[in-house]
């Protein structure tokens, strides 16, 4: 029988190439940011100031839908489908199929970043990323929140009708209450205590001092911490949770 | 029997959901090679049992051992061992059949040959057809193949035609015959009887969780079991039946009865129940209620 990680690896590339050819799902996981990038890129152009702000804020974004958007639609869909319960009636391990499909993910993740990061040294006159280093902790501890949120979102999530309510309702309002295109500071003083409990602000926090400021880990020790506790909240919850079956109803 | 010429061995099964109590204490053993079916209305308790069986839901008493092992243990080993083809379940829709089965290939120790099980589940023409653009019984078809690709010992259906048209049905019937003729054990569940009938070797009729009779489909029906006798005739319009362990004496008493009034008995029969009319006198109650889509099924193949 192949080795647990030889069908992860199996899986994985099989999941990229559906990927691919699921338009919809290419969309919006992928496009969508960039068009984000794009459109903001263009108003803003004039003002160095602001694209300062949306390349770490448009980099935030992308981690969360290549992750939390992705994985609630997945996970609800597959569940629904009973692909789920299917591959559980296989002899691959659950740990290889689970982490495929989390492989997956980062590997969006991983483009989408790497395009915006590209853009703003090209075509947004950010420059490289100032400390590599604390860009891939920030980057992996924001995949590891937001795809756990994600799966754990799924759970809630009754069926995959309705599964763009569920999502939307919490990744828009994040996304506008977190400073992904505007300086969150200059909110009104709720709505900046909204984005400092959750935790799009504090990844976007970190992803800008990385990638822009050219802060290290240690300035963004807040951000990085909130982060973490999170991240712990959002592995329970996924872990916890976790069903291979549809509710009956 | 030995042992280990079982395949599956239950004992005194029991699952409860809170206070659903779906089997209460069902005990049956399907040989190495045999093809046995669990026969029984909707609610019976089938999938309760098979699930149990596959590994997917825990018992909550009673004994179980499927190829020797504990399903609950979810061995890996024990899963290569076996094809599922669930009730309802999904499939990747944006590859094609043979793409899905050479992944699924991968995942078994001794995988079939991808193309052999395109062939025996009779899918040569959609091979290279994305899934999502399969009809609803090339779908069925694929999910046998799915099953099948790991070359298991045992496979379990969980009504496998239902909502089928009467040409998909006989097609999924051959594949069964045909993994049958590979010498696989087989435990299918159907509501249908006249699938029981004709792809069991023994059958067992399962209704509120209980097992009600078990046994060869012609002798669930034929003497062996009941050893009674139906004399029907009509009389004014209405068709009289009696049952008797004894024709011969009751349709003597019957017909000098009627040439004593000078009558005729219009349509005199004698017959022996068949698993059809066993089956519908067990689940009576039921049969009243069900759908009638389902009753008609059930006297199809009568
Ligand atoms: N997961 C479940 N939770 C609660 N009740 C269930 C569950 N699965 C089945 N049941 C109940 O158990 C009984 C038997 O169901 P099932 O095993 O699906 O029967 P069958 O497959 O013969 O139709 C039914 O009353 C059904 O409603
Ligand atoms: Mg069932």
């Amino acid at each position: 029988m192949a080795s647990a990680l030889n069908l992860t690896w199996h899986q994985y590339r099989l999941e990229r190439r559906m990927f691919w050819r699921n338009p919809v799902a290419a969309f919006f996981n992928f496009v969508l940011p960039l068009l984000f990038l794009a459109f903001f890129g263009a108003v803003f152009s004039a003002n160095q100031r602001n694209l300062d702000i949306i390349v770490p804020g448009i980099a935030g974004m992308s981690v969360m839908s290549t992750t939390f958007v992705a994985l609630a639609f997945n996970t609800t869909f597959l569940r629904e489908q009973g692909v789920l319960k299917r591959i559980r009636g296989t002899p691959m391990p659950e740990s290889s199929y689970l982490g495929a499909l989390a492989l997956s993910a980062v590997t969006n993740t991983v483009l989408q970043i790497g395009i915006v990061t590209v853009a703003g040294r090209f075509a947004f006159g950010t420059g490289w990323p100032r400390d590599w280093g604390a860009l891939i902790v920030f980057v992996a501890l924001g995949v590891a929140c937001f795809a756990a949120l994600g799966v754990a979102l799924s759970h809630a999530i009754p069926n995959f009708e309705s599964a763009a309510v569920y999502v939307n309702v919490i990744f828009l309002p994040m996304l506008f209450v977190s400073g992904t295109v505007y300086d969150a500071t200059k909110e009104p003083l709720f709505l900046r205590d909204l984005a400092d409990a959750l935790p799009l602000k504090h990844l976007i926090d970190g992803l800008s001092g990385a990638m822009v400021k050219g802060q290290g880990l240690t300035a963004n020790g807040t951000a990085l911490a909130v982060l973490a506790v999170w991240t712990a909240l959002a592995i329970a919850l996924a872990v916890r949770g976790f069903s291979w079956e549809a509710r009956r109803g | 029997m030995v042992v280990s010429d079982l395949a599956i061995d239950v004992r005194g099964l029991r699952k409860s959901y809170g206070a659903v109590e779906a089997v209460r204490g069902i005990d049956f053993a399907v040989a190495r090679g045999e093809v046995f079916g669990l026969l029984g209305p909707n609610g019976a308790g089938k999938t309760s049992t098979v699930e149990i069986l596959e590994g997917y839901r825990q018992r909550s008493g009673g004994d179980v051992t499927v190829l020797g092992k504990d399903p609950a243990r979810r061995e890996r080993d024990l899963r290569a061992r076996m094809g599922i083809v669930l009730q309802s379940s999904g499939i990747y829709r944006h590859l094609s059949v043979r793409e899905t089965l050479t992944h699924w290939a991968r995942i078994y120790p001794a995988p079939r040959e991808v193309e052999e099980v395109i062939a025996l589940a009779g899918l040569e023409s959609k091979a290279a057809e994305r899934t999502r653009r399969l009809s609803g019984g090339q779908l069925r078809r694929l999910d046998f193949a799915l099953a099948l690709i790991g070359d298991p010992e045992l496979i379990f259906l969980d009504e496998p035609t239902t909502g089928f048209d009467p040409a998909a049905r006989r097609a999924a019937w051959e594949t069964v015959r045909a993994l049958r003729g590979l010498g696989k054990t087989i435990l299918l569940t159907t509501h249908y009887l006249d699938e029981a009938e004709a792809l069991a070797d023994r059958v067992a009729i399962i209704k509120d969780g209980r097992i009600l009779v078990e046994g060869r489909p012609d002798e669930l029906g034929g003497e062996g079991t009941t050893g009674r006798y139906r004399v029907s005739y009509v009389e004014r319009g209405e068709t009289v039946a009696r049952e008797t362990d004894d024709p011969t004496a009751l349709l003597n008493e019957l017909t000098s009865a009627a040439l004593a009034r000078g009558e005729r008995l219009e349509r005199l029969r004698v017959t022996q129940p068949s698993l059809e009319d066993v089956y519908l006198e067990l689940t009576a109650d039921e049969q009243v209620g069900d759908a009638d889509a389902d009753r008609d099924q059930a006297v199809v193949g009568g």
